[in-house]
């Protein structure tokens, strides 16, 4: 069995492939929750449990389901985990269950956790979808909490419920701000990706260039000896 | 009859799925490059949303409340949803290959679209769906209506998005903003058109 790059998997499901900025998956949670900073990490911690759980379930069973009706079973494990983060929210976290509202049960069909179990834990061991799990969860969860926060700050003029002061734009609480917001992070998040991929690519050039030097360095040194 | 057109323009208009409660952005999104698509994907989820509540609501309000299992919902729900895509899907290969032809491929995926997951949830909730119709009681036949309005709600936003994506297509812009920023910066302005129902 070859052996899973942990590092690979955190780097690419919190920034490299994240799920919301870069893969735009799960959007209607992420449009719906975004106006304060709160519902982010509630929901992002829901569907970092169900994605966990769901994938490392999957995984244990990926020999087990036969091919052909592998999508209503990994459906099925889902809705299972999602209905015990339903019943625990309610019994424990009353409020945020409440303001989660219809978007609780609407994990099942999150396109996130269906799109990991199809194309991670069904071909990979238990711990590395785990890992992805959890990554992935991260990932989305640090996407909506930020976005949440922008929305809070400039729509609300608070964040995490603290007021900062009197000033709200409307605009930005409203359903209309929720889809600006969310096209402005992806094109900022995309023009981010690719400034870094400009200096690592500089940096790499630099490095073979110091290289090619060094050897010739090298070989006229030792035609002198 | 002010109670019917009441459904039908909250459902359409006030409420609408797409840009006011924010189900089905995914197809909403992928699927709105060129008209006819979208028209086709449109109809597509009104006819599986409109059954759907036909099927669901009975479900939920004689066999699970009796039995005291509410909580089975949403395993139940979404394996009805799943296995009425699937007959769908056999019929019309059977009875009218033409209309196969031009829903079929949108029909598998109809199964992970939230809005109809949505529409089966929202409308076994009638504390909400009073406070959001402004009708007094909650039946069969308003659940059934209100899935079907829902559902041409959704194709008129994602008819609209459909116009307006083929009209940036052609334009000149930034390569960050191209694809998905621009598509939701155009939602935003026709959620800004919705917005103006529910002054």
């Amino acid at each position: 069995m070859k052996k899973a790059n942990f590092k690979k998997i955190a780097v690419d499901g919190v920034v490299a492939q994240n799920p919301t900025l870069k893969l735009v998956l799960g959007t209607c949670p992420t449009l719906a929750l975004t106006t304060m900073a709160m519902n982010g990490i509630g929901m992002g911690a829901a569907v970092t449990f169900v994605l966990i759980c769901s994938n490392v379930l999957i995984s244990l069973l990926r020999s087990v389901i036969p091919n052909q009706v592998r999508i209503p079973a990994f459906v099925l494990i889902i809705a299972t985990f999602v209905t015990i983060v339903r019943l625990v929210m309610d019994k424990l976290l009353p409020d945020l269950y409440e303001s989660l509202g219809l978007y609780l049960p609407l994990i099942v069909v999150n396109c996130i956790i269906l799109a990991r179990a199809e194309s991670f834990a069904s071909k990979n061991g238990v711990l590395a979808s785990a890992a992805d799990g959890l990554f992935m969860g991260l990932g989305f969860t640090l996407a909506l909490t930020l976005m949440g926060a922008v929305r809070e700050i400039l729509g609300a003029g608070a964040i995490f419920g603290i007021v900062l002061w009197d000033f709200q734009i409307g605009f930005f609480a409203s359903s209309s701000g929720a889809f600006f917001t969310y096209g402005v992070f992806i094109a900022v998040f995309s023009l981010c990706q690719s400034l870094i991929q400009k200096k690592r690519a500089k940096k790499e050039y630099q490095l073979s260039m110091a290289s090619q030097t060094l050897d010739k360095v090298c070989a006229t040194d030792e035609e002198v000896k | 009859m002010a109670e019917f057109i009441m459904i039908i323009v909250s459902a359409v208009f006030i409420n609408n799925f797409v840009v006011v409660q924010f189900l089905g952005i995914c197809p909403f999104l992928g699927v709105s490059k060129d008209f006819k698509s979208a028209l086709g994907m449109g109809l597509a989820v009104t006819f599986v949303m409109t059954i759907t509540c036909l099927i669901t609501y009975p479900i939920y309000v004689y066999v699970l409340t009796p039995l005291k299992i509410e909580f089975l919902e949403i395993i139940v729900f979404i394996f009805v949803i799943a296995s009425i895509v699937q007959m769908i899907e056999m019929a019309l290969k059977k009875f009218s290959p033409s209309l196969y032809n031009a829903m079929g491929i949108y029909l598998p995926l109809i199964t992970t679209n939230c809005a109809v997951l949505g529409v089966a949830e929202l409308v076994i909730d009638e504390a909400q769906m009073i406070s959001l119709l402004g009708i007094s009681s909650m039946n069969m036949g308003v659940a059934v209506l209100y899935g079907l309005f829902a559902g041409l709600g959704f194709t008129l936003a994602i008819v609209i998005m459909s116009g307006l994506r083929e009209k940036i297509t052609r334009l000149p812009i930034n390569k960050h903003l191209k694809g998905f920023p621009i598509a939701m910066i155009a939602a935003c302005f026709i959620a800004m058109a919705f917005f103006v129902f529910s002054v």
